[in-house]
């Protein structure tokens, strides 16, 4: 092969610099499947080499994880009595902007394979959502695209889909975000690795044929997006049906026949390169594979064509030479394709062949040591300022009433039933706690045990301070764990970020890096696992820093879980803060975007203050003390408030709540660390007021759930009229409809 | 009673059965689409799911595995069948009910909670319901409209085999209530023997209080109760 031009480099996503790097370690001119190769695993989608270098900031340990980050599929943790919970989240970002339904379908298509390649059964998937505002309706069509496609691939394939959230922010316009997560369970004895050990087992692939399609979508993961784009080929097309059948072949071949094999890898990005290249890293081995066995569902197709496919739905299985026959009689049984492709060697290379030809033989140390580029982050102009801006200059409220039911009926506040009910949220029969909660809740069958998950991530905070926003993102999903009645234990993230090659945004990466961490030492989550998605960017601009996490909690009795549906008569309280708040709690907030049109201020944690809030609502609960609770977050105080009158059906009579000089920062300042909470009677409500002044928490006593109107202070809202808003505001942002109560005032 | 609960490739809802039945004390076990064999004293199960994923038409590969040849022969010897979701459109497709499940109205896949109404109370599947009463059972299919021409539709109501329809949390069959454009409501409809019942919602999934109700037992008990009576 002659050098390189730069369009064939740029096809691979590598830079001159980076050729002149494989050039010396191999001290010869590589083929073009091993440039190929190179280049899809030292992409920053497989290689991670500008977020790697941060990775040492994360806790990653703690006597139940069961694995090493980024040494698996996914991260394991012990559940305890011999059960484990697997659980990952990972990006589908570009797919999904440039074909939404497809892109969104084999993102949960491969975040599932992640987990059932561990050998466990995929029990709920959730997903992570952002998009620019609907109003634009290219953002409209790539919403109900992702959507469709998400309960296109989970409903057909039998795992639920319980949770989630989604955002709406320009930044977002042409770069949504699409972020999966899945959760497995089974036994501990069940796990599998990825690893392909014991020179001379045989490589055997499963599943789909192969084909052109998804070619260099790791590399296409790791650019910018372009005005325009068509690179569609690069988007792989989901068979879920397939995946389904892949599914219980592997998770029965790790509960039944776990001898029969060394490993079992999924094909992601980058397709056979990755699998099995990564798989004889971990084991210390090397592989020798013929291209001539791959079944190909398309004619004419090339050794680089062939190993860098993303075609969907395919599995690397390595049996032990002594069972190679009745694995692929066990895969013959679900009517899968199994064919051996190769064999694990003992000489460090991947040695890959087209029949009689070696078209590539390159060490796997070269190949998946990518070069690592660690960020250099500056501080980006006008964040001093920005952050220093006084927001008790703003105006107050004059008239919260109509503030509220803006919020209430805003695409970002609203309701989400027209998103989860096109998702099977039921199946499997573990969904104690369905979507529109805080947190899903599943129980665990065949144990007393249940879980509780949840993902987000507010990234206006991150705009205003990315590493006091990645705290406040962690502290969050903390926050709805807890609200189940379940201790956080473990957090996967995914990293979303515009080009780490620019130094603001290197910064916000650095800066969000140690902000989650910070945060999740002090919750005592370690990070399990977890994905980077640079580049999101389109020619108008980045997007906002948005690392999205993941939390995994455990309840220990699943029949004690809690809900944010109080009974009426039942009493409100705030826990966490006093109803009065300062101006400056509207930093970042969604009433100061629907107000000043832009963020502004800096928003603040106090971690530890956060995780003794949340001890002392385990504690409360244990007590007995609680009926319902709500995590405080998004809209505040006022629509926190509304959402539980909706759930149980009343209305709140708290007129004379003391909400101080700042009414808007009260009713919609999103400040951190707060719960609203029911209790049954005024008995409960002073047992609770005891409980948290002694651990020095502040508690307000809000009012009853009563009556057919929310007085909240000032505000006073028939609640027929905030349901019809909060219920059918998404409905209304998607068609342009007016929301009722415009005709006449509430 | 025993049930046999039928997995083609891509049924998801077999697992979900089997709890739901093995819950109430019913020896139950699955049986693969390769399978022929199936007993006079088992209620056979066709769950919900996306056999063959759906391809062509729902249930329309599934009608020809091997399996479903004694499932034929087992409901035209008077044998209980009982076709949910993807299992109703399968006994459609295989011609053991009449008519059709088309796209949703809405175009969209629901899965939502649900009331249903007892139509017909003679069958051994509908017997031991109140009358009146609406059973919370949930939903969960992108294709569950109901259709068939007049004639049959007439058929129907006139031979008291519609066995469920959409209604509201008072019992009421209204417009409103029905979450997918089907004929008439109708939620699931038996066979002129009434051995055979087919149902879009999905009783296994309302089978215990921690998952939200268990308002769908009171159809398996029914079944209990009827074969019970007859063995009496």
């Amino acid at each position: 092969m002659t050098t390189p031009t730069d369009d064939v480099l740029q096809q691979v996503a590598m830079s001159r610099a980076e050729y002149e790097r494989l050039l010396d370690l191999l001290d010869r001119e590589p083929t073009d499947v091993e440039l190929g190769m190179t280049g899809a695993l030292w992409s920053e989608h497989c290689g991670y080499k500008h977020s790697r270098p941060l990775f040492h900031h994360f806790p990653t340990t703690g006597e139940f994880v069961l694995t090493k980050v980024g040494e698996e599929n996914a991260g394991a943790i012990d559940l305890g009595d011999g059960w484990c919970a697997v659980f990952k989240m990972e990006s589908h970002n570009h797919p999904s902007a440039l074909e939404p339904y497809e892109g969104a379908a084999t993102g949960v298509g491969g975040i599932l394979r992640d987990i059932f390649a561990m050998g466990m059964r995929p029990v709920a998937l959730l997903d992570s959502l952002r998009f620019g505002p609907l109003a634009d309706p290219h953002n409209r069509h790539l919403f109900a695209g992702v959507v469709a496609g998400i309960g296109g691939y989970g409903n057909c394939i039998g795992v639920p889909t319980v949770g989630g959230e989604v955002q709406f922010d320009p930044s977002y316009s042409g770069n949504p975000l699409v972020n999966a997560m899945c959760v497995g369970v089974g036994r501990r004895e069940h796990l599998l690795s990825a690893s392909a050990a014991g020179p001379g087992n045989p490589l055997v692939l499963v599943g789909a044929d192969t084909g052109r399609d998804g070619i260099h979508g790791a590399t296409f993961a790791s650019v910018e997006l372009e005005e325009g784009d068509d690179r569609r080929p690069a988007v792989q097309v989901g068979n879920p049906f397939m995946e389904k059948l892949l599914m219980e072949a592997c998770v029965e071949l790790a509960e039944q026949h776990r001898d029969w094999i060394e490993g079992l890898q999924d094909l992601g990005a980058a397709g056979l390169t990755s699998s099995a290249v990564e798989a004889a890293r971990r084991a210390g081995t090397g592989i020798d594979l013929d291209i001539a066995a791959v079944p190909r569902r398309e004619h004419g197709m090339t050794a680089y064509e062939v190993m860098l496919s993303e075609s969907q739905e395919r599995m690397l299985v390595i049996p032990k030479r002594e069972h190679l026959d009745e694995v692929l009689a066990h895969f013959r049984k679900w009517e899968l394709h199994a064919d051996v492709i190769g064999h694990v060697t003992d000489d460090h290379m991947a040695t890959i062949r087209d029949g009689d030809r070696v078209v590539a033989r390159i060490s796997v140390d070269v190949l998946t040591e990518a070069p690592m580029y660690p960020p250099e982050g500056v501080r980006p102009e006008g964040l001093d300022r920005l952050q220093a801006e006084d927001l008790s200059w703003h105006p107050d409220v004059q008239d919260p009433t109509a503030a509220l039911l803006d919020l209430l009926g805003s695409e970002n506040v609203s309701g989400r039933r027209w998103i989860f009910r096109q998702y099977d949220h039921q199946v499997q029969n573990n969904t104690v706690v369905r979507p529109g909660g805080d947190a899903a809740v599943l129980r665990l069958k065949g144990s007393r045990r249940g879980l509780a998950v949840a993902t987000d991530c507010n990234a206006r905070f991150l705009a205003l301070d990315p590493r006091i926003g990645a705290q406040l993102a962690v502290a969050e999903a903390a926050r709805n764990v807890v609200a189940t009645g379940a201790r956080p234990a473990a957090v996967t993230d995914c990293l979303n970020f515009g080009n780490p090659e620019k130094p603001e945004v290197a910064y916000q990466l650095e800066q969000a890096i140690i902000g989650l961490s910070e945060a999740c030492r002090v919750f005592a989550t370690p990070v399990v696992s977890g994905n980077a998605s640079l580049y999101n960017e389109t020619p108008r601009g980045q997007i906002l820093p948005t690392p999205t996490i993941g939390m995994l909690g455990v309840i220990d009795d699943v029949e004690r879980h809690l809900t944010a549906v109080p009974r009426p008569g039942d009493l409100l309280l705030l826990l966490g803060a006093t109803a009065e708040q300062p101006a400056s709690t509207l930093a970042g907030s969604e009433y100061q975007v629907r107000t000043l049109g832009r963020v502004a201020g800096l928003p603040a944690i106090d971690l530890d203050f956060e995780a003794a809030v949340q001890r002392l609502v385990l504690e409360a609960h244990t007590e007995g003390l609680l009926t319902a609770v709500h995590d405080c977050a998004d809209g505040g105080l006022a629509v926190t408030a509304t959402e539980m009158c909706l759930a149980a059906g009343t209305g709140l009579d708290a007129p004379v709540v003391d909400l101080g000089a700042r009414l808007d920062a009260a009713l919609f300042g999103e400040a951190p660390s707060r719960f609203v909470v029911a209790v049954a009677d005024s008995e409960a409500a002073t047992r609770l007021l005891a409980l948290a002044t002694g651990q020095g928490v502040p508690v307000v006593a809000l009012g009853e759930l009563t009556g057919d109107r929310i007085r909240l202070g000032p505000v006073d809202l028939a609640v027929d009229v905030a349901r019809d808003a909060y219920e059918h505001g998404l409905e209304r942002s998607l068609t342009g409809e007016a929301p009722a109560h415009v005709a006449g005032r509430p | 009673m025993r049930a046999a609960v039928v997995v083609f490739p891509g049924t998801w809802s077999d697992g979900d059965c089997t709890w739901a039945l093995e819950r109430l004390g019913i020896e139950t076990r699955r049986v693969w689409h390769r399978e022929t064999e199936i007993h006079r004293d088992e209620l056979v199960v066709l769950p919900g799911g996306f056999s063959y994923g759906d391809y062509l038409r729902c249930g329309a590969i599934a009608r020809f595995s091997p399996v479903m040849g004694a499932v034929t022969e087992h409901a035209e010897g008077g044998g209980l069948v009982i076709g949910i979701c993807n299992g109703f459109q399968i006994l459609c497709e295989a011609g053991l009910l009449p008519g059709v499940l088309m796209r949703n109205d809405s175009l969209q896949f629901r899965c939502q909670e649900n009331y249903l109404v007892v139509g017909d109370r003679t069958s051994p599947f509908t017997q031991g319901i109140e009358a009146g009463r609406a059973l919370n059972v949930p939903i969960s299919h992108g294709e569950g409209r109901y259709f068939a021409d007049t004639a049959t539709l007439d058929r129907l109501e006139d031979t008291d085999r519609v066995a469920f329809r959409y209604c509201d949390a008072e019992g009421r069959v209204t417009p409103e209530a029905n979450p997918n454009g089907s004929e008439r409501g109708v939620a699931g409809i038996l066979n002129d023997r009434g051995n055979v019942l087919g149902m879009m919602p999905h009783p296994e999934r309302a089978c215990e209080p921690l998952l939200g109700n268990e308002d769908g037992n009171v159809i398996w008990q029914s079944v209990l109760d009827a074969v019970a009576a007859a063995r009496v």
